[in-house]
């Protein structure tokens, strides 16, 4: 499981990388490996308000809908438009290509609830 | 999950060939080995492999078979004789459709049913609660494992390997006791993917031996194991109805448009054959038909669908993005006004209400050679 150390990880199977003043999202490998083919991705608007553990969007696989949940609580300031042609790079390049949105976060706090990689590995392990 | 599992004989294999398993109606089955857009794909151009032993089989024998058999399907048995199969729904008393399956006739008074999974208890108890004294039902499932090899190649892969000329069997014929390697099997040219192929019935013991041979005997033709994934995907574009959403105990075989599974004016009373003709007769208020979605976003099952006043017409039964044609498309049982081809009618996926237009059925044909 490809689980880069100097991220953040949420119980919904979301990563978050802190970028200075802001934090970068999206999905995990394990998430990606557990939906299957990705085909479709929405996301919400740049200007948007997203909630801590709220969702924020939705990722369909071939099979199924899976909400986006909010890792933590701020105002979207990036969307990645390129996964509405290349929803594929959820499953090529979850850490890379396919991240999701960038974040102004309004409680930094929220960002220490995260669990590191190690704890998210037990965690996933444990299913 | 308090019930345990019910597990195929090929269950053992599975992880060796990456399979990712899920409950499918109890039964732990792969949902997918590779992905399913691969394995799809590869069904549509070479030859797909796929594990389908948790369907049921029941066997009807007697001299009251034929007419016993007449009385509870909607097709017509007269249509059928030995080394034949039928296609066919049968229905409750109101015209709803209790299961759909393959009858096949191995002589005048000896059938094989293959009922759904999910279905299978209650087939064999409709069958018993109706059959005559000189009817038996017999129920195989426990004994049958079934491979079905689906897509162009399939036939040329079987033919490897076994002797019998396998291209002498048309579409929905069969043989019984055909040797393919080694291993004795009823053959039938039969499936659920809109694609040639044959579908393999065997015993339990055999059929991880044949497994690993077909696969052997495939390889280098491209022949992959495909999952339950796939073959969703496969008779979605076939536009073939799958139980429990195109059809079910209140959908009629008429409104999910079987008709040509639907023989009104056979020779036989049939159970649900007057409130058929009675539908037929007033017309129908509803029926399946396809879409395809002109905004972004999938249609699922359970989704409402909408006419241009936001006012409820139906609901999609199946939906995904189409493998073969990377659009988003679904199958929708709608009022019967909104389902000429051309009509624009609304979606509500979550909170957006988006577009979409109804699509000639099946999406996906294949090339008869």
């Amino acid at each position: 499981m490809n689980l880069p150390k100097d991220l953040k990880y949420s119980e919904e199977h979301e990563w978050v990388k802190t970028e200075g003043e802001k934090v970068r999202i999206g999905i995990t490998d394990f998430a990606q490996s557990e939906l299957g083919d990705i085909v479709f991705v929405e996301l919400p608007e740049v200007g948007d308000e997203i909630e801590a553990d709220e969702p924020f969007g939705s990722v369909e696989s071939v099979k199924t809908v899976s909400e986006l949940y909010a890792p933590l609580s701020g105002k979207v300031v990036e969307v990645n438009e390129e996964l509405d042609d290349s929803p594929e790079f959820v499953n090529e390049s979850p850490y890379d290509k396919a991240w999701m949105i960038v974040v102004e976060p309004s409680n930094e706090e929220e960002i220490d609830e995260l669990m590191s990689a190690d704890e998210y590995e037990e965690m996933v392990s444990e299913d | 999950m308090s019930k345990e599992l019910k597990r195929t004989p090929l269950y053992p294999l599975y992880t060796r060939y990456g399979a990712k398993t899920v409950d499918f109606g109890g039964w732990e089955l792969p949902v997918q080995f590779s992905s399913i857009k691969e394995e799809h794909r590869t069904v549509r151009e070479k030859a797909g492999l796929f594990d389908v032993s948790h369907m049921g089989e029941v066997e009807v024998t007697g001299e009251g078979a034929f007419p016993f058999l007449q009385y509870i399907v909607t097709n017509d048995l007269e249509r059928l004789k030995p080394g034949k199969v039928l296609y066919t729904p049968i229905c409750n008393e109101k015209g709803g459709v209790k299961d759909d399956f393959l009858i096949y006739q191995l002589k005048a008074s000896h059938y094989l049913l293959v009922p759904n999974a999910a279905n299978a208890e209650k087939v064999v108890r409709w069958l018993r609660e109706q059959a005559p004294d000189d009817v038996t039902i017999a129920d195989r499932s426990a004994t049958y494992a079934l491979l079905a090899v689906q897509g162009p190649l399939a036939a040329s892969i079987i033919q490897t390997m076994t002797e019998t000329d396998i291209q002498d069997i048309p579409f929905f014929r069969f043989q019984e006791k055909v040797v393919v390697a080694g291993i004795e099997v009823l053959l039938s040219r039969t499936g659920y993917t809109g694609e040639d192929g044959f579908e393999m019935y065997t015993s339990h013991e055999n059929a991880p031996l044949l497994w690993e041979e077909l696969l052997e005997a495939g390889k280098t033709k491209g022949l992959l194991p495909c999952g339950l994934g796939a073959r969703d995907t496969l008779r979605f574009e076939a536009c073939l109805p799958l139980y429990g959403q195109e059809i079910s105990e209140s959908i009629s075989p008429l409104e999910a448009g079987l008709t040509f599974a639907v023989r009104l004016k056979k020779n036989s009373d049939f159970i649900g054959k007057s409130a058929l003709i009675e539908q037929k007769k007033t017309g129908l208020s509803r029926k399946i038909c396809g879409i395809e979605m002109m905004d972004k976003g999938i249609p699922r099952t359970g989704y409402d669908v909408l006419n241009e006043d936001g006012k409820r017409i139906g609901l999609i039964t199946s939906g995904t993005q189409s493998p073969t044609f990377q659009k988003n498309m679904g199958l929708a049982l709608i009022e019967t006004p909104y389902t000429e081809k051309g009509s624009t009618l609304y979606v509500r996926i979550r909170k957006k209400t988006l577009k979409a237009v109804v699509v000639p059925m099946p999406f996906y044909m294949r090339e008869r050679g």
